[in-house]
């Protein structure tokens, strides 16, 4: 969101190309992931095959006795250097373009508990090209699990060519207990993300074509201004 | 409160058919495969490059290894085979000097060290053990191997099969393992001996070596015939 003005919300092409390159390496990853998760699972349960992604259990069992994890990892390491590819291309293009600081900061406590609260109550005020402090928080965060997921998938993927990287997480099993619990945090970023796309679908239509205006909303729906409450 | 369940309503509809679309599982199509192959073989190059035959795996202290360590493979234990000391021969072949084979009371008679390494399956589990044997290297030497080749190679008596790239092989941790524990290596876990690799995934690691080949052709390998990265290093 550069070049930002109220009730306009433009996303130049670097910014569209690698959020939706991220947003289709973590779909790869989350799926992949999960199938890899069952065949040696940290806690008791596991994700339904339906959805995971490697392919037909069964076919695979019977074809090769393995479960489809050989294509899940497959998948795994293939999408992980598109996910890195397009984080550093984001991060980058945010640093460098300025995007992040005019629209990622700042962010006090003051002003996170002050939207947050108006959020709870569905009282938090939407304009198209500015964010408010619960999302900029939100926006972080993700970026930095995002980091952890590489970081903590490093140290899984090379646990001796990278062997002090795993201590940072307490040990190897200690890195695939990180690598699982901020993968649930970026799916639970994903839900809420999604769920404010649907809520506010312009935004979608600016990720798309790179640009989405308020007026045009007003006029098509006839909505009080800047309010879903 | 009204007008946001509309709104949710009329716009969860389009995207309640995309999510349908993620029913759809590609995986198992041949074009998809030819591309996830393409990034395997892509991989195999990049840890290649980031292997190092001098870095070693972490060795951790004698009490954190494992007795009684997992057994693990496609079939059970009582059906592991059962190679006879007496009739075991190791044979050699490929780019190897001299290729007389090996009896295991000549193999038990090698140099042997020992170390506490870690196994970590692909899986992801992961378990600390005591192995004790000749390191590759010392008997490459030995039989007079061309360790300018690419390639090591092994069959074994239970049908397994896999090959590992030369550096690999040569590195100070690879060892023919002929003790688990500060014993002779039981049945179930690969007499007379497994190749163990800590700079390697677990199934890197064959059991039940009846013959070993050195070679500048890629040896193929039991699960990575079945889709499993080649290189598989850790």
């Amino acid at each position: 969101m550069n070049h930002t003005s109220d009730g306009e919300q433009r996303h130049p092409i670097p910014t569209r190309v690698t959020h939706w390159l991220m947003a289709l390496s973590i779909l790869i990853m989350i799926g992949s992931g999960w199938r890899i998760y069952n065949a040696s699972p940290l806690f008791d349960f596991t994700f339904p095959d339906q959805l995971t992604l490697g392919g037909d259990v069964d076919a695979a069992l019977a074809l090769h006795n393995d479960p489809g994890v050989a294509s899940a990892i497959a998948w795994h390491f293939a999408a992980m250097w598109i996910l890195v590819a397009s984080y550093l291309g984001f991060v980058l293009w945010g640093v460098l373009s300025g995007h992040f600081r005019r629209d990622f900061l700042p962010v006090t406590p003051r002003s996170f508990w002050q939207d947050f609260t108006a959020a709870l109550r569905f009282r938090l005020e939407h304009r198209l090209g500015h964010y408010n402090a619960v999302q900029k928080l939100f926006y972080w965060g993700v970026l930095l699990a995002v980091a952890l997921m590489i970081a903590s998938g490093l140290a899984i993927w090379k646990p001796v060519q990278t062997y002090p990287l795993e201590l940072l997480f307490g040990g190897f099993q200690g890195a695939r207990l990180v690598h699982f619990l901020v993968m649930a945090g970026i799916v639970l970023f994903l839900i809420v993300h999604v769920a404010l796309v649907i809520l506010v679908p312009k935004t979608f239509v600016a990720m798309v074509l790179g640009r989405a205006s308020e007026k045009s909303a007003l006029a098509e729906r006839n909505l009080p201004k800047g309010n879903v409450s | 409160m009204n007008l946001l369940r509309r709104n949710l309503l009329r716009n969860t509809l389009p995207l309640g058919a995309l999510t349908l679309l993620t029913g759809c599982d590609v995986s198992d199509s041949d074009a998809v495969q030819r591309v996830l192959a393409g990034f395997s073989a892509w991989n195999d190059r990049v840890q290649a490059a980031l292997f190092s035959g001098q870095r070693l795996a972490p060795t951790f202290p004698d009490h954190l290894a494992v007795k009684e360590f997992r057994y693990n493979a496609w079939y059970g234990p009582d059906k592991a085979p059962n190679l006879a000391p007496d009739q075991y021969r190791l044979q050699l072949a490929g780019l190897i000097a001299d290729k007389r084979p090996w009896t295991v009371d000549q193999l038990h008679a090698l140099p042997q060290v020992s170390q506490v390494t870690r196994h970590v399956c692909v899986e992801g589990w992961s378990m600390i053990g005591k192995w004790t044997g000749t390191p590759l290297r010392t008997f490459l030497e030995r039989v007079g191997a061309d360790t300018t080749a690419r390639y090591v190679g092994f069959e074994c008596a239970d049908g397994y099969y896999e090959g590992i790239d030369m550096p690999t092989a040569l590195h100070p941790q690879t060892i023919m393992a002929f003790k688990l524990s500060d014993e002779i290596l039981p049945r179930r876990y690969g007499y007379p001996f497994k190749i163990r690799i800590p700079t390697k995934l677990g199934f890197k690691n064959p059991k039940f070596v009846t013959t070993l080949y050195v070679t500048n052709q890629q040896p193929h390998g039991f699960w990575t015939d079945r889709g499993y990265n080649w290189f598989s290093g850790i």
